[in-house]
């Protein structure tokens, strides 16, 4: 398993240099002078842009940025600077817990409806409940997060604390604790409950059609026995897959939610970033986001090896 | 002496003339897209303590449909129970609710299936599976029922059980699966064993040995047994009874020495004869012509009559009912004697 685990890191490494490589040129291939646009309107001294570009390296071919950006790294542990003096490194920490916090406030709503929502669909398989959750999960699916994100903020947080008087979901910023990332965190987690409601639906309704159900029942156990230790836990297998990849995605995903709610994340901060082409923060965040891919991915693999004996790594 | 949480079911036989276990005008359908399917229609068979009915019938039967009716793990819907008792000790199951039922499954009537490595969950240890009825049924704790679990491992010979306890059904061959399947099947000392072809999976020497096995466990604890077979050769061996069923009916009902000495029913005795024999090494094998029925659109009057060779008219339009040709024997056939006579087509 030790040995897994390391071959499975150092694999990781030509899928990061090549994940960071790839951003970098898009970046680099973007249209304007960044250097001009960090000016703004103002008219500057042409001589000091120069300087500021010939200090940030902005005139040096791609692939010897890239190689100053990574050997800055590997070295010194140094992501950069922003444009404004600040390392990368200073500037992402805080908003990296940000986004953490979203991604596991979201990963956990995620968890807790989808499988409660799936399990009830899979027991109530062919009836009116079961296609009433199909049908919202659908509904769900097809809605933008731009959407679900601004009618929940108007209803949930503007319309609500009017109708009651006090604020229960706060509408912008990361100021109150774990209140003002739950409903960020439905809107973020949204698509991603419906994927697994269906998963864990389809799962579990495949996993009590197999033999050893039959088996289980004929051993006299109850239904819930049945259902709740031999079916899900067999059904667990690809729930927990869907889950640990998400991770990454919610971490991504969270860019659309952290404008619209105004979180000091990392999602925001790339947004921001890819404005103003502030090469080092937008690629030390993809590089973040994939080492959580990666990461995250080797987790879910480990989770098999443990949730099915069938599957052995040496 | 046995502990049993149901009040409803006398604790020991005797009640006179009935048997162990009484499958009565038994009919299941299932709800399909394509229509509905009669799967079983009217299968009437009984079984005494420390006595074997095999089942035996071609693909599609209902002999598998029977057995799951019988332990109450069909699906309901699409499965459906419209008329028929299934008599356990003179009580019908049919009619017990779902928890009474519950009661009965595994503690007092066991099954075991084809394929143990699918029968078996591939997340728990055999042990734990084997366990899990010493813990769910008796209230052990999880050390006596894993020490139970050894015992039963080293009962139907399992060898090194002691050190295998741990280890995962795939890491078992298919006879040693098998055998854990029985173990934990004969874990509360069962009344009746209802066996699904239990040994097609697996090759010929172990077929033997498992059947041995089961005829040994069967000898010690003088448990019912419910042998589904398609193997001729397995049931001369073992069976006391034997019960034919074609098209989800029985078609006939004797003693294995009646059977083999003369069938009674035209589908017997194909079935007899497409048996390989030594003696007529050689010639051409025997094998009933046609197709087995469809359900969906079953043949008026006798069922087999698209197949059989002794044919007649009435066949074709009147089901035959099951003549009773001596106390212990039945066959449905119009022409029972003919056959019996060996006039031959
Ligand atoms: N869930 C179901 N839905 C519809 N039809 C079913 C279902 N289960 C069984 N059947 C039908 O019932 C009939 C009898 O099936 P059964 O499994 O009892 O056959 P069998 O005699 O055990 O055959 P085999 O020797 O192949 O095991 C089959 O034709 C099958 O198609
Ligand atoms: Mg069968």
């Amino acid at each position: 398993m030790g040995r897994y685990v390391i071959r499975r890191l150092i694999q990781a490494i030509p899928v990061l240099l090549g994940a960071t490589l790839f951003i970098f040129a898009i970046v680099f291939a973007l249209p304007g002078d960044p250097v001009e646009a960090l000016a703004g309107e103002k008219r500057q001294d042409p001589a000091i842009l120069a300087v500021i570009r010939d200090q940030y390296h902005l005139n040096d071919p791609l692939l010897v940025q890239y190689w100053h950006y990574i050997t800055g790294i590997v070295l010194e542990g140094d992501f950069g600077k922003t444009f404004a003096g600040v390392p990368v490194t200073q500037l992402l920490a805080g908003k990296l817990q940000v986004t953490l916090n979203l991604a596991l406030v979201a990963l956990t709503l995620e968890a807790v409806i989808g499988v409660l929502l799936g399990l009830w669909a899979a027991l109530r398989r062919g009836r009116a409940t079961d296609t009433a959750i199909l049908a919202s999960t659908l509904l769900l699916i097809s809605i933008p997060t731009l959407v679900t994100g601004f009618v929940l903020q108007l209803w949930l947080g503007v319309w609500l604390k009017q109708a009651v008087g006090t604020e229960i979901f706060p509408i912008a910023g990361a100021t109150q604790g774990l209140k003002s990332y739950l409903l960020p965190g439905f809107v973020l987690a949204g698509t991603s409950i419906a994927y697994l409601t269906r998963l864990t639906r389809t799962s579990l309704v495949e996993t009590l059609r197999s033999d050893y159900i039959r088996t289980a029942t004929a051993k006299g156990l109850s239904r819930r026995r049945v259902v709740g230790r031999h079916g899900l836990r067999n059904a667990l297998i690809p729930m927990v897959t869907y889950l640990g990849a998400d991770l990454g995605a919610l971490m991504g995903g969270a860019v659309i939610t952290e404008t619209i709610f105004n979180l000091p994340g990392i999602g925001k901060q790339l947004y921001d970033g890819v404005y103003l082409r502030e090469q080092p923060i937008v690629v030390g965040i993809v590089t973040i986001l994939v080492l959580v891919y990666i990461l995250a991915n080797l987790v879910v693999d480990m989770l098999y090896a443990v949730l099915d004996p069938r599957i052995r790594y040496e | 002496m046995r502990k049993t949480s149901l009040d409803t079911l006398p604790a020991e036989g005797g009640l006179g003339n009935e048997p162990l276990l009484a499958v009565d005008n038994l009919h299941v359908e299932f709800a399909t897209r394509a229509g509905l399917v009669r799967a079983v229609n009217g299968v009437s068979y009984s079984l005494n303590p420390g006595e074997t009915v095999a089942v035996l019938g071609e693909s599609g039967s209902g002999k598998s449909v029977t057995a799951q009716a019988i332990m109450g793990i069909l699906d309901m819907p699409p499965a459906r129970i419209p008329q028929g008792e299934v008599r356990f000790r003179g009580t019908d199951l049919l009619k017990l609710s779902e928890e009474a039922r519950t009661q009965v499954r595994g503690q007092r009537i066991a099954m075991i299936f084809q394929d143990a490595l699918s029968a078996l969950n591939p997340v728990f240890t055999v042990g734990w599976q084997i366990s899990e009825m010493f813990r769910v049924h008796r209230g052990m704790s999880k050390r006596d029922g894993m020490k139970k679990a050894v015992e039963l491992m080293d009962k139907v010979r399992i060898p090194a059980a002691k050190q295998r306890i741990n280890d995962y059904p795939h890491q078992f061959s298919g006879g040693m699966r098998q055998r854990i399947m029985i173990a934990m099947s004969i874990a509360l000392d069962p009344e009746v064993l209802i066996a699904d072809e239990p040994t097609t999976a697996l090759d010929v020497t172990v077929q033997a040995q498992i059947m041995e096995l089961l005829a040994e466990l069967q000898r010690e604890s003088n448990m019912g047994m419910i042998l589904i077979t398609h193997d001729l050769g397995v049931v001369a061996d073992v069976a006391d009874k034997i019960a034919v069923m074609y098209g989800g009916r029985i078609v006939e009902n004797a003693s294995v020495h009646d059977i083999y000495k003369s069938p009674a029913h035209p589908y017997t005795k194909g079935l007899l004869e497409s048996i390989p024999r030594v003696d007529l090494k050689g010639q051409e094998l025997y094998a009933i012509k046609g197709l087995p029925p469809n359900l969906l659109d079953m043949p008026t009057g006798c069922a087999f009559h698209p197949r059989c060779p002794y044919r007649q008219d009435n066949c074709v339009t009147d089901v035959p009912p099951l003549h009773e040709i001596s106390g212990t024997r039945n066959s449905a056939c119009h022409y029972w004697r003919e056959v019996l006579d060996g006039d031959q087509r």
